[in-house]
């Protein structure tokens, strides 16, 4: 990153004791084109979990419209939840797809690397949106600032059911079908479902 | 094929990604992340340690990817491949930013070959250029042997992530922010199993003790420092492994002190700890 183009999160992380920091994306909207481009971008959804859209999934970081010798061009910048993150290519894409339909010529993805995506900018919107989906929201996340411990116990108390709200489940996998998923089952209505896991 | 197209290829990878359901791909990992040569950084080195931290994940995770239908249930099958990702990913990001500080450790490809740096770095380059350590590279055995591999590896690995966090090249501190929230994961995951199968059935208990005495060997080199390691952390850049020593004894013994199971007798990176019986090693330098 730098220095001039400070990424938003960097901002929540100095809001001491903000569980969930904000995960609307930092963007321009003092011009008209600004606020369009914030709004077309906000509207694209998480090619996996598409009852999420990018922003409320805290991946889309900034919209911008910057200006050079040719004219604008819209800058999004997206962040990777996990490293290895297949979906990265496709969310690109689809940005720069749903922008030049809504008439933005030039568009560029920058990818922010730092700060690491966090579960806990995942916004109230798309918390909300994962239960209704029958997923299980994250609580929230680590802080790791020093050595890890390292859990040899259950990685966090067992979310209740999405589906029956039973507090009876029981983790069968700390990796799921996405790497930002952990499998469990509730023993009460004996649907599996998949919790979003904290990092 | 139309004529427009001179070959297949062309046709493949010129022109608009929007005919690709999920875009081709073919593009900087690192665009828009600051690639700046630290002040007082041999390009050069930064290359070589971002190769041997790169392909440390890149080979390790090569060998995880193929336990991919073949683990003991569909849950540890997803496991390891998710974990493999996660490994390829950091893998990605470390070689294309081998490739940004020094362009000269990228094989030459014929001109106008659209293959990305990190890519030519992982697929053409030959076997004796990968800097790995071996514990990522031997072949895979049972499961007990892969869950020993992955929390000795991923044991240092950690140690080390959390050390780089602080680095003052931008996107070896990015990686490893993001990273230590990943191998965590990767760590536990391997100390759950670890004592699930030492406490679980007499075979089981056999396994693990086979893959702990045939990996431990392997663990040393994993925080012996290389004279490139000791440069780049002295630059604030790099972190020294022989300081991960301590936390990595710590993590390993708190894992072999639940599961019940010793410490094998091979200390092959504390020579000074070592007693009358620990004469079969060799104290490192």
């Amino acid at each position: 990153m730098t220095a001039d183009r400070p990424a938003i999160a960097r901002r929540d992380a100095g809001t001491p004791g903000t569980r969930h920091p904000s995960a609307t994306p930092r963007g321009c909207e003092a011009t008209e084109a600004g606020r369009r481009a914030l709004e077309v971008a906000g509207e694209v959804r998480d090619p996996e979990m598409p009852m999420l859209t990018l922003a409320d999934l805290g991946v889309l970081r900034g919209v911008e419209v910057e200006r050079d010798a040719d004219g604008e061009v819209v800058v999004a910048s997206i962040t990777p939840t996990y490293t290895g993150c297949p979906a990265m290519a496709t969310m690109r894409d689809d940005l720069v797809h749903r922008l030049r339909d809504a008439g933005f010529d030039r568009v560029e993805v920058r990818v922010v690397l730092d700060p690491p995506w966090s579960s806990d900018w995942i916004s109230e919107r798309g918390r909300a949106a994962l239960r209704a989906a029958g997923l299980s929201a994250p609580g929230p996340a680590p802080r790791r600032p020093g050595p890890v411990l390292l859990t040899l116990g259950p990685p966090r108390p067992a979310p209740p059911c999405p589906r029956c709200g039973s507090a009876a489940t029981r983790l069968t996998s700390e990796f799921g079908a996405t790497a930002c998923k952990a499998l469990y089952r509730c023993t009460a209505c004996l649907e599996p479902f998949e919790h979003v896991k904290e990092i | 094929m139309s004529d427009e197209h001179g070959s297949v290829f062309d046709g493949l990878l010129g022109g608009d990604s929007s005919q690709w359901a999920f875009g081709t791909d073919f593009e900087d990992p690192l665009a828009g992340v600051d690639t700046t040569t630290p002040d007082g950084v041999d390009p050069a080195e930064l290359a070589a340690y971002c190769l041997m931290l790169g392909d440390d994940a890149l080979i390790m995770s090569q060998r995880l990817s193929e336990w991919c239908s073949r683990a003991p249930d569909l849950e540890e099958d997803i496991a390891l491949a998710n974990m493999a990702l996660d490994l390829l990913g950091q893998a990605r990001l470390l070689l294309a930013r081998a490739a940004a500080a020094d362009p000269a450790v990228v094989p030459a490809l014929p001109e106008g070959s659209p293959v990305p740096p990190e890519d030519a770095l992982a697929f053409f380059r030959d076997d004796r250029d990968f800097r790995n350590v071996r514990l990522a590279e031997v072949p895979n055995g049972d499961f007990a042997h892969v869950v020993v591999r992955l929390l000795l590896f991923s044991t240092a690995r950690l140690a080390l992530l959390e050390r780089l966090r602080t680095s003052r090249d931008h996107v070896l501190a990015a990686v490893a922010g993001k990273g230590v929230k990943e191998v965590a994961y990767h760590r536990d995951w391997a100390g759950r199993w670890f004592l699930t199968l030492a406490q679980g059935t007499e075979e089981s208990h056999r396994r693990l003790l086979a893959a702990l005495d045939a990996l431990w060997p392997l663990q040393g080199e994993l925080v012996a420092a290389h004279p490139l390691e000791r440069s780049l952390a002295g630059a604030g850049v790099g972190v020294d492994p022989a300081e991960l020593r301590q936390e990595v004894d710590a993590v390993l013994d708190q894992v072999l002190t639940v599961s019940g199971v010793p410490r094998p007798g091979r200390r092959p990176w504390r020579a000074s700890a070592a007693g009358p019986d620990a004469t079969a090693c060799t104290p490192r330098p």
